[in-house]
């Protein structure tokens, strides 16, 4: 394999695609599957067959964002797309080819849903065919690993990272360049590269549509990973509870072996890259990248103190480089389109896009690809849609159980790295749950307490008892039994689980806490014995 | 690198063994491939027995504590046989937000089931998840490995009761 066979099998793809006159495009990533994705494509190809041999060319596709109006379909070359589709409506549509579009299901793209989107990660979701790696590299897929194998040396690749300033998108928000260069500057010839897949957030999806809708990307991301920092062997590490990821993740690994872009001397250099799945099995720790290793070696998932970090000493003591899935999928349009092109997206220290799942009391369900430093604001009422139900907005929660709950005076801050930690909330791997006057913020709170202490490996004491005591005394709170000393020990508690936990786990399980005490505090106060005596 | 077949005869004769045992020999009987066997057990059997316990301990020589201490550490595996029919409600957050908590109240109430638990007569266990990443379509549940999106709590009982009610498993 080289760049003029790459060409030639992406040239026939593209020529096999344009023999159709029409594309029809359907969803078959998990949230329209569960609608009922698979009988509208079958239906689909059964009105499609009778009308000729190149007529009409139906293709099951990825994620198209708007995951909670689906089923999905969209219509190429009209640039229409239909929602809630039906298999009765296959002959309509099928019908419709060439003519008027289908009035009744369609979907407005000239929406800000649509338009306001900047797409890196996601610019093939919805648009090649996951389960075909021809379809990828028609669409420029793998190109960027022929470049950085036989154009760039290692170093190149990881200067383009740096320059490019693209940060984890795991959450914490480390520089990806400089994690790349600690792994490269060990001198070991042993190292493994890791695909962090352990979406454990609950409201987030962002990766599991990635491994969904365009495997590849993950794939090709690693393989110029391991290139940079000279890892042979590869680890992709998904939830068990993603099954479809896990079948599609393993597809595109026998693809790209038989084709010969992963594997021993890929494109003809000495560079040899071999990838793994390994299960997740459920456990939210694991996420956090010691405990995510301690998994991959059959062990128990329990974090341990860093240094030594996994950049030095991880999987079985060798040198690991640890990126999320996101992050990996970033890789091939920085070296495809270079680090300058990256760094001109997004705002200040924050780079790029970022992919949020969108969720909760909100119009627009679904995925979205933002560039950093647009507003909550611009988020919830342009991109989303605002609030239904003619109910008003009281909270935003970002980040997961490890983030916090952003209020109303505070949705014009940006989305960036900074910014949310500034109001005790993290950018996290992108979860985002609008809440509407409905949602308690007690309970809230409570609810992502009781997530931390039951997903507490039960290692390290602060995070083991800590969160404990914080849902007792949550649970206090919301059975209106609280006192004025129970608001003092949670907040002396929220500030001891913080400090001295020892993983990510721990240190963050007090924000849901934190940041609802300081913009709901009144809230907590009605709650307590003296308010209730007091308001008779 | 061991290679060689399995030090000891499966539990039974089994043919599902025979899924286990290729698992197994696929990373060498290295005791690292305890997650993925155990994983494959569950797959094949439903859950985690003694005897597949005491079996992939001694195959992959890891001591029986540490299998243990695996199989009980995940949630994703159980060692107790499940209902003929399960019924998972997600208590992700999108979920949580729109009352998925009532949802499983109901259930619970109605099949006289705690959440984690399967039926005295074994039709059905009542599961919750963490999150299945279909946000989108909250508050959601899974009834026999199938998705159903926007549930309301009279809904979901009508639809396990179609469940248990059918003759098969």
């Amino acid at each position: 394999m080289d760049m003029d066979e790459l060409e030639n099998i992406a040239a026939h793809e593209q020529a096999r695609e344009a023999q159709y006159a029409h594309r029809v495009r359907v969803c078959v990533a998990t949230g329209c599957l569960s609608v009922g994705a698979e009988a509208v494509q079958e239906a689909l190809e059964h009105h499609a067959t009778p009308k000729g041999k190149h007529h009409c060319l139906v293709m099951g596709v990825g994620c198209m964002g708007l995951c909670g109006n689906g089923p999905l379909v969209s219509v190429d070359p009209a640039g229409v797309m239909y929602e809630k589709v039906t298999p009765d409506d296959a002959p309509d549509i099928i019908d419709s080819l060439g003519a008027k579009p289908v009035a009744r299901l369609q979907c407005d793209t000239n929406a800000p849903f649509f338009t306001r989107q900047v797409k890196i990660v996601n610019e093939n979701s919805g648009i090649i065919d996951p389960e075909h790696i021809e379809s990828y590299i028609a669409h420029g897929g793998y190109s960027a690993l022929v470049k950085a194998l036989t154009e760039m040396p290692p170093h190149d690749v990881i200067t383009q990272v740096m320059d490019s300033g693209l940060r984890g998108r795991g959450g914490a928000g480390y520089p990806t360049g400089l994690k790349w260069s600690t792994v490269a500057k060990t001198p070991n010839t042993i190292k493994y590269v890791v695909c962090n897949g352990d979406e454990g957030d609950p409201g987030a999806f962002m990766d599991r549509n990635v491994m969904e809708s365009d495997p590849h990307r993950v794939l090709e991301g690693m393989a110029i990973a391991a290139y940079a920092v000279g890892a042979s062997y590869g680890y992709v590490y998904v939830r068990a509870e993603y099954p479809l990821a896990v079948a599609r993740i393993n597809k595109a690994i026998r693809q790209a072996e038989k084709m010969g872009l992963l594997g021993n001397n890929i494109f003809g250099t000495s560079f040899n890259f071999n990838v793994e799945v390994r299960l997740g099995a459920g456990a939210f720790v694991c996420g956090e990248e010691t405990a995510l290793m301690a998994s991959i070696e059959g062990k128990r998932g329990t974090p341990r103190p860093r240094p030594p970090y996994p950049a030095e000493s991880g999987l079985w003591g060798y040198p690991t480089l640890i990126n999320n899935v996101e992050t990996f999928a970033n890789i091939p349009p920085i070296i495809r389109n270079g680090a300058t092109w990256f760094a001109s997206i997004g705002v200040g220290r924050s780079k790029g896009t970022k992919v949020f799942a969108l969720s909760g009391k909100i119009n627009n369900i679904g995925l979205i690809e933002v560039p950093m430093g647009i507003s909550l604001r611009d988020i919830i009422y342009d991109i989303g849609g605002g609030i239904p139900d003619g109910r008003a907005f009281k909270a935003v929660q970002t980040g997961g159980p490890s983030g916090g709950c952003i209020p109303a005076e505070h949705l014009d801050v940006p989305v960036d790295y900074e910014s949310l930690k500034a109001l005790s909330s993290v950018m996290g791997s992108g979860g985002m749950i609008v809440m509407d006057d409905t949602s308690s913020m007690v309970d809230v709170a409570r609810f992502f307490m009781e997530f931390c202490m039951s997903e507490s490996c039960g290692k390290c004491i602060p995070c083991r008892v800590g969160t404990v005591q914080m849902y007792h005394l949550l649970s206090k709170f919301s059975n209106h039994q609280a006192t004025q000393r129970d608001l003092d020990t949670l907040e002396r508690l929220c500030d001891m689980v913080k400090y001295t936990s020892l993983c990510g786990l721990g240190q963050s399980a007090p924000n849901a806490v934190v940041s609802t005490l300081r913009f709901f505090r009144e809230e907590y106060q009605e709650r307590m014995i003296e308010s209730e005596v007091a308001h008779g | 690198m061991r290679t060689q077949s399995p030090p000891i005869d499966p539990p039974s004769d089994d043919k599902r063994w025979r899924i286990v045992n290729a698992t197994m020999r696929r990373h060498g009987y290295m005791p690292r491939a305890l997650i993925e066997t155990l994983n494959s057990v569950q797959q094949a059997f439903g859950y985690l027995d003694e005897d597949a316990l005491r079996y992939v301990s001694a195959a992959l020589h890891v001591p029986l504590s540490k299998t243990y201490g695996v199989a009980t550490f995940y949630h994703f595996f159980t060692l107790k046989p499940g209902g003929a029919h399960t019924c998972v409600i997600c208590l992700g957050t999108a979920c949580y937000i729109k009352g998925s908590a009532d949802i499983l109240q109901a259930l619970s109430d109605h099949f006289d089931v705690k959440p984690g638990q399967t039926t005295a007569d074994k039709r059905l266990s009542l599961m919750t998840a963490r999150c299945i990443g279909s946000c989108g379509l909250a508050p959601a549940g899974v009834m026999d490995s199938v998705v159903i999106p926007r549930l309301t709590a009279a809904e979901a009982i009508a639809k396990v009761e179609e469940l248990v009610k059918d003759g098969h498993g």
